[in-house]
């Protein structure tokens, strides 16, 4: 009986995510349809790029500083004595580059600008300011989704190049203060096993993550039902969805791009 | 070049809000829609424009089928339709004159010029005049009314549809919003559809009234035919009386 009802809820459950699903992909092409009505969305996008983009850089900086520290110190501690010094460069540049800039960048912004997006276009979705745009003839996908997400896509992987370089730094600065490592050292660390294609690397995880907070912000906004409290679970749900799709992509490129 | 709702189904999950809506608002006519507080008449007009679609029947505007238009053509069609919302729907991070100038850039055939021109006399028309500058959450609510509707006229559609566009305001600016839909009729030859709750207002203001009752429009016809209707339902609308819905309710 019990087992018979578990069946059912898990049949529930998943048709009710494969109806979730269909239609964030509506959704999806929807906003693709509108990608070419440049002359809409194109003059939007350079506020938005400072709104979504340059805005975040302090909180990224932030951020990636910490890490740097950090990540010096515990490979510092891990190696004890057994490992050359300079490794030290190698793992903060490699894990900075690779994976903690990208990702902690990622999940910091999906609270910053996920959330952001998805409550102001909730709000507008419930104040019926998304309607009004309609019967102006406005297209709300050109108007309010491409804007957003071409923002994300572009100026993402500018906040993880800084976010990066700050963390390389901090760890650089640490190593030499507190490790008793030269500059010289640590640098060739850097280099030792560099390549141009970890930077590519980042650059594309970061934008997939970019892209993934923004769309997933905007759909919570667009279909956001039921004033105030529905713009606080449709805000709710960005956050959680896009920090769990960030954790997916990261294992989805790691999969595809590092094999 | 007429409104037409024919037979409207609207249900939202087991709610059902239309039941066989009919309703046609005649070239250059304005029709006012009357009924009870949520029976359906904010969900009537958003179909005229596709703001929602029926589950079935037919919506016909400007002799086209508005379920059938393309996306290109539906915007082609909302160009020529201005929506007065309930409240207001101003876009709250832009100021009123960008609000305003919204409908205008859209057409694209104005100068800068006669964008400001044109915003300028909206704002006199609905009596906000030196607004321009301030943003929506600076207005009181009837200012936003006015604000929004402000909106829906500056562009002169062709058709204009108020969602209760004087509810909430003073008995003064009502009169003038009354004018101000008149003078459009006039004026402009335009053809609208208002709800309202107000009876002397529709009085005023329309060729025609309907009566919404449980999805559907019990009685319609000039304002005087409906201020001397013997249908219990609209007499207790009109009078005020629910006993008398009641028992109308129950006679049906
Ligand atoms: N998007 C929606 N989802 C679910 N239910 C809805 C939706 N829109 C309207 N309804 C329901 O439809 C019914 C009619 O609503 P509508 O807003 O048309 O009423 P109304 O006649 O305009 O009332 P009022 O005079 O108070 O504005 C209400 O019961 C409302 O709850
Ligand atoms: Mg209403």
């Amino acid at each position: 009986m019990s087992a018979q009802r578990s069946f059912a809820w898990i049949g529930a459950k998943s048709t009710e995510g494969f109806a979730a699903f269909g239609r964030f992909s509506s959704f999806t092409a929807e906003a693709g349809r509108a990608v070419p009505d440049l002359k809409t969305w194109g003059k939007l996008l350079f506020p938005l790029m400072k709104r979504i983009g340059v805005d975040s850089i302090p909180i990224a900086l932030f951020l990636a500083a910490f890490t740097g520290i950090v990540l010096a110190l515990q490979a510092s501690y891990t190696f004890t004595g057994a490992i050359p010094m300079y490794f030290v460069g190698t793992l903060v540049g490699k894990t900075m580059i690779l994976e903690l800039g990208p990702v902690l960048t990622g999940l910091a912004l999906s609270g910053r600008v996920g959330a952001n997006i998805a409550a102001e276009l909730g709000t507008m979705r419930v104040s019926e300011q998304i309607d009004a745009l309609e019967t102006l003839s406005y297209n709300p996908h050109s108007y309010l989704v491409v804007p957003r997400v071409v923002a994300g896509l572009l100026m993402f992987p500018v906040i993880v190049v800084f976010a990066n370089a700050i963390g390389i730094v901090s760890g650089w600065i640490t190593a030499i203060n507190l490790l008793e490592m030269t500059s010289q050292e640590f640098i060739r660390g850097l280099r030792l096993f560099f390549e141009p294609f970890d930077i590519t690397y980042s650059l594309i995880k970061t934008g997939s993550f970019g892209f993934a907070i923004t769309l997933i912000g905007c759909y919570q906004g667009f279909t956001t039902t039921g004033g105030a409290q529905g713009v606080g679970t449709a805000t709710t749900r960005a956050v959680v969805l896009s920090s769990m799709m960030i954790l997916v992509l990261d294992a989805f490129w790691a999969v595809t791009l590092l094999q | 070049m007429s409104i037409e709702l024919i037979d409207i189904y609207k249900s939202f999950g087991p709610k059902e809000v239309l039941k066989g809506f009919t309703l046609t608002v005649p070239e250059g006519d304005t029709v006012s829609l009357v009924g009870f507080s949520g029976s359906g008449k904010s969900v009537a007009l958003k179909h005229v424009v596709r703001l929602l679609s029926p589950d079935s029947g037919v919506v016909r505007v400007d002799d086209q089928d508005v379920a059938g238009l393309s996306r290109h053509e539906l915007y082609e069609l909302r160009r020529q339709v201005g929506f007065v919302f309930q409240f207001a729907a101003l876009f709250d991070s832009m100021t009123i004159r960008e609000n305003l100038s919204m409908g205008l850039i859209k057409q694209g055939t104005h100068t800068e010029a006669e964008i400001e021109q044109r915003i300028n006399e909206s704002l006199n028309m609905v009596e906000l005049e030196g607004f321009e500058d301030r943003m929506p959450a600076e207005l009181s609510g009837g200012q936003r009314k006015r604000a929004g509707l402000a909106r829906a006229i500056a562009f002169r559609p062709k058709y204009l549809l108020y969602d209760e566009p004087t509810s909430g305001l003073d008995p003064v600016t009502t009169t003038v919003i009354d004018r101000l839909i008149l003078k459009m009729k006039k004026e402009l030859g335009v053809t609208s559809l208002v709800i309202t709750h107000d009876m002397k207002s529709a009085d005023r203001v329309s060729d025609r009234v309907a009566m919404l009752f449980e999805g559907r429009i019990i009685e319609e016809g000039t304002p005087d035919e409906i201020a001397k209707s013997e249908n219990p339902i609209v007499r207790g609308f009109v009078d005020g009386e629910p006993e008398l819905v009641e028992q109308g309710r129950l006679d049906q």
